[in-house]
């Protein structure tokens, strides 16, 4: 279990960018940060995978404080991040380095199968498409088996069909250990397809604004009259967290607010 | 079935002739680059051999070619390339340790930037050839003075190489280190070196074309033996085709030695040359 305590960050140039967030994870829950920009949802990712320190409160995974990347967590960038020195086969067995060679070599195998690029192994991360090299990222981030995925808008930077596609396929893998999954995005549909709960914040300093449960039963159906209520929920949520950052600052129209939530 | 089978005509013989063409541009484009040279010398062949010039301060080519066979038979040449090769291999080995050492240190830490990059900056401004006076005086006429003044030379853009190469090393490729809890060393090893490699060898290789042309600097202001001394002997002796012969031994040593480089680098850096995907 993942517990965040009044987590709080600021940056060395006065930026406050976290204000107490406090929030539970059960083990192998699927939870969506939303928000707009400033709403420091990166900044919240980036403290629980131990790349940043918070500067109060603290994060605690099994009772374990994390300061540090953690071996229990895995990372998932916006962009893949292959080391272009490795092929695809090295890249996945990347995290599993203090493994003996013939387990490693099988866990790769496995891994690469089950993201469908069993037939990839030997090439590249150049000669992939971009939705194939997150699929590496993904495969190399589960690799050592992570009790918690950590994933930063994953897949914001592929088109339209390879995002879906590549949804259904992490809940496909997510349904093979279930891991906790904490996923940062700006797509309200990702958010509801994945989430068990969606975590909605608002700007400067972030805070969880508002949580709304989406209970919807999975594969969920993205043209459905249930889905398109959770939907316009966490939209309405959206809105409402921006509208109140406008106000508390008083510096930017508010006919903006409704354009700002989608990027 | 018409269909079928004009497609198959269709895609068949472009790809065939697109293949044939592809193999007759592949032998005929470097034989393009060799049209000049070959046409000047041939030309300067006939022009002497017709007697329209002596030829004399500007040797056709078979004057050359017999003069270099000649030097090969008395061993002159092998043993002056011998002597050149082991000081451009002693400064450039001297060169790169430092340069390595230092552009390390450098590109890593930025208090040891602050420190020590002015001070280079500095003395990569003075032309490396002015401090052969001076070197002199400190090391004597001899090797040590020859060798360090190549291992200068070779210094300074290995030096700049590695520095720039680890200070622009991806630091979203780091984060993935750390996010897999790499030490230090780990780090330096799995993400740092292979990120720097490329780089390090661009700038080894024109380390080694600064390390030859000091090695020729320092060879021509006083050497009794190495391809520069050949050079000298040629001029004061008037044998031009001698002095032409060492020039042309340099050209094949030099590109031979960075052929090298580039063969031993190629197994770790073959990950460059594919082609890119979008």
């Amino acid at each position: 279990m993942l517990v965040l305590d009044r987590v709080s960050k600021t940056y060395p140039n006065g930026v406050h960018a976290l204000g107490g967030v406090s929030l539970d994870v059960e083990l192998g829950e699927i939870v969506a940060v939303i928000g707009g920009s400033g709403s420091g949802k990166s900044t919240l990712l980036r403290a629980i995978g131990g790349l940043d320190t918070a500067t109060e409160g603290s994060i605690l995974l099994d009772g374990d404080r994390i300061m540090a990347p953690h071996q229990k967590i895995g990372i998932i960038f916006q962009e893949p991040r292959l080391l272009p020195w490795l092929n695809v086969a090295d890249n996945v067995g990347f995290g599993l380095g203090d493994r003996p060679k013939a387990e490693r070599a099988a866990r790769v195998a496995a891994a690469l199968k089950r993201v469908g690029l069993a037939d990839k192994a030997a090439m590249w991360p150049r000669e992939l498409s971009g939705g194939q090299a997150q699929r590496v990222a993904i495969a190399r981030a589960l690799v050592p088996r992570p009790e918690v995925l950590l994933l930063d808008e994953p897949f914001s930077a592929l088109d339209a069909f390879t995002r879906a596609d590549l949804q259904d396929h992490l809940l496909d893998l997510w349904a093979d250990a279930k891991p906790t999954l904490i996923l940062v995005t700006h797509d309200v549909d990702e958010a509801i397809v994945l989430a068990d709960r969606v975590m909605v914040m608002s700007p400067r300093p972030g805070r969880i604004f508002d949580e709304i449960e989406v209970a919807l039963p999975r594969p969920r159906d993205r043209q459905s009259a249930a889905f398109d209520f959770a939907k316009r929920r966490v939209l309405a949520a959206l809105d409402r967290s921006l509208n109140r950052a406008v106000t508390a600052a008083e510096d930017e129209p508010k006919a903006d607010a409704g354009a700002a939530l989608w990027w | 079935m018409s269909l079928v089978s004009m497609t198959a005509v269709a895609d068949g013989s472009p790809t065939h002739v697109r293949a044939a063409g592809h193999r007759w541009a592949r032998l005929t484009r470097p034989a393009l680059g060799l049209l000049l040279p070959v046409a000047v010398g041939l030309g300067w062949e006939i022009v002497v051999r017709m007697g329209w010039a002596s030829g004399r301060l500007a040797p056709p080519p078979s004057v050359i070619l017999a003069t270099f066979i000649d030097l090969a038979r008395t061993g002159e040449l092998q043993r002056n390339t011998l002597v050149t090769l082991a000081r451009v291999a002693a400064g450039f080995g001297i060169g790169v340790a430092v340069a390595t050492v230092l552009g390390a240190a450098t590109g890593y830490s930025p208090w040891v930037r602050r420190l020590l990059d002015p001070s280079l900056q500095a003395l990569r401004a003075i032309p490396s050839i002015a401090w052969v006076p001076l070197f002199i005086l400190w090391l004597g006429i001899f090797e040590a003075s020859k060798v360090t003044l190549i291992a200068v030379g070779v210094f300074f853009p290995v030096y700049l190489g590695l520095m720039g190469a680890i200070q622009s090393v991806d630091r979203k490729l780091v984060e993935v280190g750390r996010a897999f809890r790499l030490s230090g060393v780990a780090m330096v090893r799995r993400i740092l070196l292979p990120a720097v490699l490329p780089a390090y060898v661009l700038s080894l290789r024109s380390g080694l074309g600064l390390g030859w042309m000091f090695v020729v600097a320092a060879e021509l202001m006083g050497a009794s033996e190495g391809l520069g001394y050949l050079l000298i002997d040629g001029q004061q002796l008037g044998k031009p085709a001698e002095i032409v012969a060492a020039i042309v031994a340099f050209a094949i040593v030099g590109k031979a030695s960075d052929w090298l480089i580039v063969l031993v680098a190629a197994p770790f850096l073959r990950w460059e040359d594919v082609v890119r995907q979008d």
